[in-house]
């Protein structure tokens, strides 16, 4: 029992690590602002999630299980209002998302 | 930890470089932890990762965002830094190797700090004991230093908003500030919680990381936060600017204050084995008290500084009210 947390808490950290490297390559790869910023903001929170969760499957007692979930609790609550915070504060600065010229004489959405 | 640095003195855009100070910040934290100095690492993060590159920010804000360009080659600079990094490195080849275990700091002095340290204070954690009851004094310049700096921030940039500037109150129901209602619901769910954690790190330095400075920081940065989220003119009237002086200079006055009381109980300055009858427990309110007021004296400077950087203009607005 013990061995099968111990892998399965192997698991979901190599998902993690997998994750923030396919964020930091979108990071680098992506023609925009807001496509990068989508890429980070997804992929670090749930990076840090299933960091966490393969932290807590090593069941290191109920007081630092309790702590991991805080800490989970927080990092759910605060990452994607980061993104949100920063992708509308470059709205607001009128950095305009890429796009082909013609649809951006038709439709006048972008992100909000 | 070398790239950052070489890339910090070399690039000219300022927010870069606030950016890459705060990365800096957080590799010294992790480069601490990794030595398993858990309140060190606690503290470089919370100061150098959080409050140091939100204060930069805050005072690129309100001046340019580009680096002036020398106007000339500071060669003479360059050779007085590397003749003195040069004696200064030279000095250390006399000094026990980094770690070695007869080194004298670590035979006479850690070796009393850690046997004696539970029996005569009876904290679990050393480096409170160390910080806080063995080198007391040290902390209370540290203290100082702290008070003076905002201090000089007071009487460099303090600006006396006059009584005629009450405005009515933005409320929540207002378009305008429609505009950043899920950053104030984060930060109304987030906040009190903040605080909240900077009260136990405050408390609970005893027994696990933390302590009063870090506690400061974080309570600092809370208030930041609600400042940031709902506007100076609230937040000036949640904490008004003469509370935060109060509670800064009360801060190092409490911590003075159990000096004297030692003085007067017929020990030595700060020693806390006579404020109470049972030395132990006179350890344990020496402590509490003198944490306590590096926590309200670090958290009242740190508003201080925010507060009166942003309550100046920045120079798009002095443009404004040039043109205007």
């Amino acid at each position: 029992m013990d061995m099968f947390m111990e892998i399965l808490s192997g698991i979901f950290l190599l998902i993690g690590a997998l994750l923030v490297l396919a964020g930091g390559i979108g990071l680098i790869r992506f023609p925009d602002f807001y496509t990068r910023m989508h890429a980070t903001g997804v992929t670090d929170t749930l990076a840090s999630t299933m960091i966490i969760i393969g932290m807590m499957l090593l069941n290191p007692g109920a007081l630092v299980i309790m702590k991991l979930i805080i800490i989970l609790l927080l990092i759910l609550l605060t990452s994607p209002t980061a993104g949100h915070a920063l992708a509308k504060a470059a709205f607001r600065s009128g950095l305009k998302p890429i796009s082909n010229n013609k649809s951006q004489q038709e439709s006048k959405s972008s992100k909000r | 930890m070398v790239g950052v640095v070489v890339a910090i003195i070399w690039m000219k855009d300022l927010i870069a470089v606030v950016m890459l100070l705060g990365i800096y910040g957080l590799l010294t934290a992790s480069f601490f932890m990794a030595m398993d100095a858990v309140d060190v690492a606690f503290t470089e993060a919370s100061v150098g990762a959080g409050i140091s590159t939100l204060l930069l920010l805050v005072a690129i804000a309100k001046t340019k965002r580009k680096e002036h360009p020398s106007r000339h080659k500071p060669l003479l600079a360059l050779l007085v830094v590397l003749v003195t990094g040069g004696l200064l490195i030279y000095g250390t080849y006399d000094m026990p190797i980094f770690g070695m275990a007869d080194a004298p700091a670590h035979t006479h002095v850690a070796q009393r700090y850690i046997e004696d340290s539970y029996d005569e204070i009876g904290i679990p954690n050393i480096v409170t004991s160390v910080l806080s009851s063995y080198r007391g004094f040290d902390t209370f310049g540290e203290v100082v230093v702290i008070f003076t700096a905002g201090l000089g921030i007071l009487g460099l940039l303090s600006t006396v908003n006059g009584t005629g500037t009450r405005k009515k109150l933005p409320t929540i129901n207002d378009s305008i500030e429609n505009q950043h209602i899920v950053l104030r619901i984060v930060g109304k769910i987030l906040i009190p919680f903040i605080l909240l954690f900077a009260l136990y790190v405050q408390f609970h330095g005893e027994y696990g990381p933390g302590g009063g400075f870090q506690a400061g920081v974080i309570f600092g940065a809370g208030i930041i936060l609600y400042a940031m989220l709902f506007g100076m003119d609230i937040a000036r009237r949640v904490i008004s600017q003469s509370l935060i002086q109060l509670i800064a200079a009360f801060g190092v006055l409490l911590y003075g204050a159990v000096g004297v009381v030692s003085f007067l109980n017929g020990g030595t300055f700060l020693d806390y084995n006579v404020l109470l009858e049972n030395p132990v427990a006179g350890q344990h309110l020496g402590i509490l008290l003198i944490e306590l007021g590096v926590g309200m004296t670090v958290a009242s400077v740190i508003i201080i500084i925010f507060f009166n950087f942003a309550g100046r203009k920045g120079p798009q607005q002095i443009s404004d009210d040039l043109g205007a």
